[in-house]
C-alpha cells in the first residue's frame, strides 16, 4: 500500500485474494488498493489474469479466497440486486468494446440510460450528445458498430461507460491494437475524463509506455503475485528483475523465453 | 476397459452438469416473464425475428408435404376403392403428427440455429458480459424475449403448416386426381375429433416450442466463446432439437393415443 494512505481514500480494496481456474492458481493471495480519484494501472504479461481481476472486482467471478471491497461494499456478499445497484456506479470498458451490434452508436449510449432511468427522450438525447461530444464522435451517432474502426468503437464504448456518471471506470486493455493516433486520443481521453469527472480509473494493460504516462500508481503482476508496485518513477527504477524485464521488454529473464520443455539436445535425439 | 468406464463416467458427469446448468438457465429465463409483461415491445420484436421470418419456409414446406400426402394417399386408398377418405387421411396425418413435428424440425433449423449463433456470438464479443456490467441482466433482457417468442410462434407455425398442407392435399387430390370435393371435406369434418386430433397436435407443438427454444438459447448461452465453439453449438442445437422433438413425439403419442 502506498505510504500515508488513509482508509477512506481507498475506493477499491482487494485483500488476500486467491482465484483458481481448474487446478491452476491465477491469483495467490494478492492484495491491492485503488485510490479514489487516481488512475491505477495493473500491468503484467499476457495470461496473468488481468482481465480476470477486473471481473472479480465487478462481481462477475467469485474468488476462492479473500475479499473485494468497492466503496465499503463487499462485492461477493451483496445480493444480486445490490450488486446491480453497485454496478450502475461502475463503468467498464471491454477490450472488444462490447457494443450491442444490433443498435447504432446513439442507441448504444442511450441503452444504460433507457434501462435504468425514467428520463424523457429529449433529456436522453442531450445526455447522449454530451457524452459523444466528450469522445469526439457526435457526428458518428447514426453509424452501426460494424461501421466503426477499432479506435472509434472503443471511444463509443467509453462514452457508454460514462453514460450513467459512474464513480469509477475499469479499462480492459484500452490501448491494444490501436494505431498511434487513436492511441494518443485514448490516452488523452482517459486522463481527461479522470480529472474532469473526478473518476477513479483502473487500467489493465501491458502497453508499458502509454500506461506509465498517465498512471498515478502501478501494480505489476506476474505468476499470481504482485511482483512490483509504486509510482511510474519507482517502477521505472525498480530493483526487481521481474519488473525490469517487463518494463524493458527483454525476451529472456525471470519470465523465460522458452515454455517449459525437456532438454533440447535430448529432445532432438529422442526420435526413433 | 477401465478407460472406457472412465470415459463413460466423465461423459455422464458432464451431461448431468450440463442438464443442471440448463435447468438453472431455464428457471432464470422463466423469471424474465415479468419483465416482458412490462415491456411487451421486446417480445414483439422477437416474435417478428423468430416467428414471422420462419413463416415462408413453413408455408412452402407445408404445401409440398400436403401435396405429397395427397398423391401417396390417393394411390394407396384407391387400391381399396376408398379414395373419398383422402381428406381424413391427409388432415389426420398433418394435425396429429406431421404438422407439429416437421414444423418443429424446420423451426429448429431456421430459427433455433439463428438464435444459438446470435447468443453465442454475443457471448464471444462480450456483449452479454458488457450488459451484466451495465447492471442489465442479459438473461432477462436478451434471452427471455427470444424464449417466449419461440414458445408462442411454434404452435402458430405448426397450425399454419397443417392448414396449408391440407390445402396442398386438396389441390392434388381434388384438383389433379379427381377425388370428389364434397367427400374430401365432409369426411374430414366427420372423422376428425377436435380434442383427440387437433388439440393433441396443438399440445405437441406447444411442448416442441418450449423444448426447441430452450435448447437453442441454452446452447448459445453455454457455447465456448470462440468461432469454433459457436459453430459447434449451432450444430448441437439442430441435432439435439431433432432428437428431442422426435423422442418427445413418440412419448406424447403413446400417452395421447395409447388408450384407443
Amino acid at each position: 500500500m502506498p505510504e500515508g494512505t488513509q482508509l477512506e481514500e481507498t475506493l477499491v480494496s482487494i485483500k488476500n485474494l486467491s482465484f483458481l481456474r481448474g487446478t491452476r492458481k491465477i491469483f495467490d493471495s494478492i492484495s491491492l488498493d485503488f485510490q479514489r480519484g487516481k488512475i491505477t494501472a495493473i500491468m503484467g504479461p499476457s495470461g496473468t489474469g488481468k482481465t480476470t481481476l477486473l471481473k472479480l472486482i465487478g462481481g462477475q467471478l467469485k474468488p476462492d479466497q479473500g475479499t473485494v471491497t468497492v466503496d465499503h461494499n463487499n462485492v461477493h456478499q451483496l445480493s444480486l440486486k445490490s450488486l446491480y445497484q453497485l454496478r450502475k456506479r461502475m463503468g467498464m470498458l471491454f477490450q472488444s468494446g462490447a457494443l450491442l451490434t444490433d443498435m447504432n452508436v446513439y442507441d448504444n449510449i442511450a441503452f444504460p440510460l433507457r434501462e435504468h432511468t425514467a428520463l424523457s427522450e429529449a433529456m436522453i438525447r442531450s445526455l447522449v450528445l454530451m457524452k459523444l461530444q466528450a469522445v469526439g464522435l457526435r457526428g458518428a451517432r447514426n453509424l452501426m458498430p460494424n461501421e466503426l474502426s477499432g479506435g472509434m468503437a472503443r471511444r463509443v464504448a467509453l462514452a457508454r461507460a460514462i453514460a450513467l456518471d459512474p464513480m469509477m471506470i475499469m479499462y480492459d486493455e484500452p490501448f491494444t491494437g490501436q494505431d498511434p493516433i487513436s492511441l494518443g486520443v485514448l490516452v488523452e481521453l482517459i486522463k481527461k475524463l479522470n480529472t474532469i469527472l473526478g473518476l477513479t480509473s483502473i487500467i489493465v494493460s501491458h502497453d508499458v509506455q502509454e500506461t506509465a504516462s498517465i498512471a498515478d500508481y502501478i501494480y505489476v503482476i506476474s505468476g499470481g503475485h504482485v511482483v512490483g508496485q509504486g509510482t511510474p518513477e519507482q517502477i521505472e527504477n525498480s530493483e526487481s528483475e521481474w519488473v525490469r524485464q517487463f518494463m524493458r521488454g527483454d525476451a529472456d529473464g525471470p519470465v523465460p523465453f522458452h515454455y517449459p520443455a525437456k532438454d533440447y539436445i535430448e529432445d532432438l535425439l529422442s526420435y526413433r | 476397459m477401465i478407460r472406457l468406464t472412465r470415459q463413460l463416467g466423465r461423459y455422464t458427469l458432464q451431461s448431468l452438469a450440463k442438464l443442471g446448468r440448463g435447468s438453472l438457465f431455464l428457471n432464470h429465463t422463466l423469471s424474465g416473464l415479468t419483465e416482458i409483461l412490462f415491456r411487451p415491445r421486446l417480445l414483439i420484436r422477437q416474435l417478428y425475428f423468430v416467428g414471422v421470418l420462419t413463416f415462408l419456409i413453413i408455408v412452402i414446406s407445408g404445401l409440398f408435404v400436403g401435396m405429397v400426402l395427397g398423391l401417396q394417399g390417393y394411390y394407396t386408398l384407391s387400391d381399396f376403392g376408398a379414395e373419398e377418405s383422402l381428406g381424413v387421411m391427409v388432415a389426420a396425418s398433418l394435425v396429429r403428427e406431421l404438422g407439429p413435428v416437421v414444423a418443429a424440425l424446420l423451426f429448429a433449423g431456421r430459427a433455433g440455429s439463428a438464435l444459438t449463433a446470435e447468443i453465442g456470438l454475443m457471448k464471444a464479443t462480450e456483449q452479454l458480459s458488457g450488459m451484466e456490467m451495465m447492471a442489465v441482466d442479459p438473461v432477462k433482457r436478451i434471452i427471455a424475449p427470444r424464449f417466449f417468442a419461440g414458445f408462442i410462434s411454434l404452435p402458430i407455425l405448426a397450425a399454419l403448416f397443417s392448414a396449408i398442407g391440407i390445402l396442398g392435399g386438396e389441390m392434388v387430390g381434388v384438383g389433379l386426381l379427381g377425388v370428389d370435393e364434397g367427400s374430401f371435406w365432409s369426411q374430414m369434418q366427420a372423422n376428425l375429433d377436435f380434442y383427440d386430433d387437433i388439440m393433441n397436435g396443438v399440445i405437441k407443438s406447444i411442448v416442441f416450442g418450449f423444448v426447441t427454444s430452450w435448447i437453442a438459447l441454452f446452447e448459445g448461452y453455454d457455447a465456448i466463446p470462440t468461432s469454433e465453439g459457436v459453430s459447434r453449438a449451432t450444430t448441437r442445437t439442430v441435432v439435439n432439437s431433432a432428437f428431442a422433438v422426435l423422442g418427445l413425439d413418440f412419448l406424447l403419442t403413446a400417452m395421447m393415443f395409447g388408450d384407443d
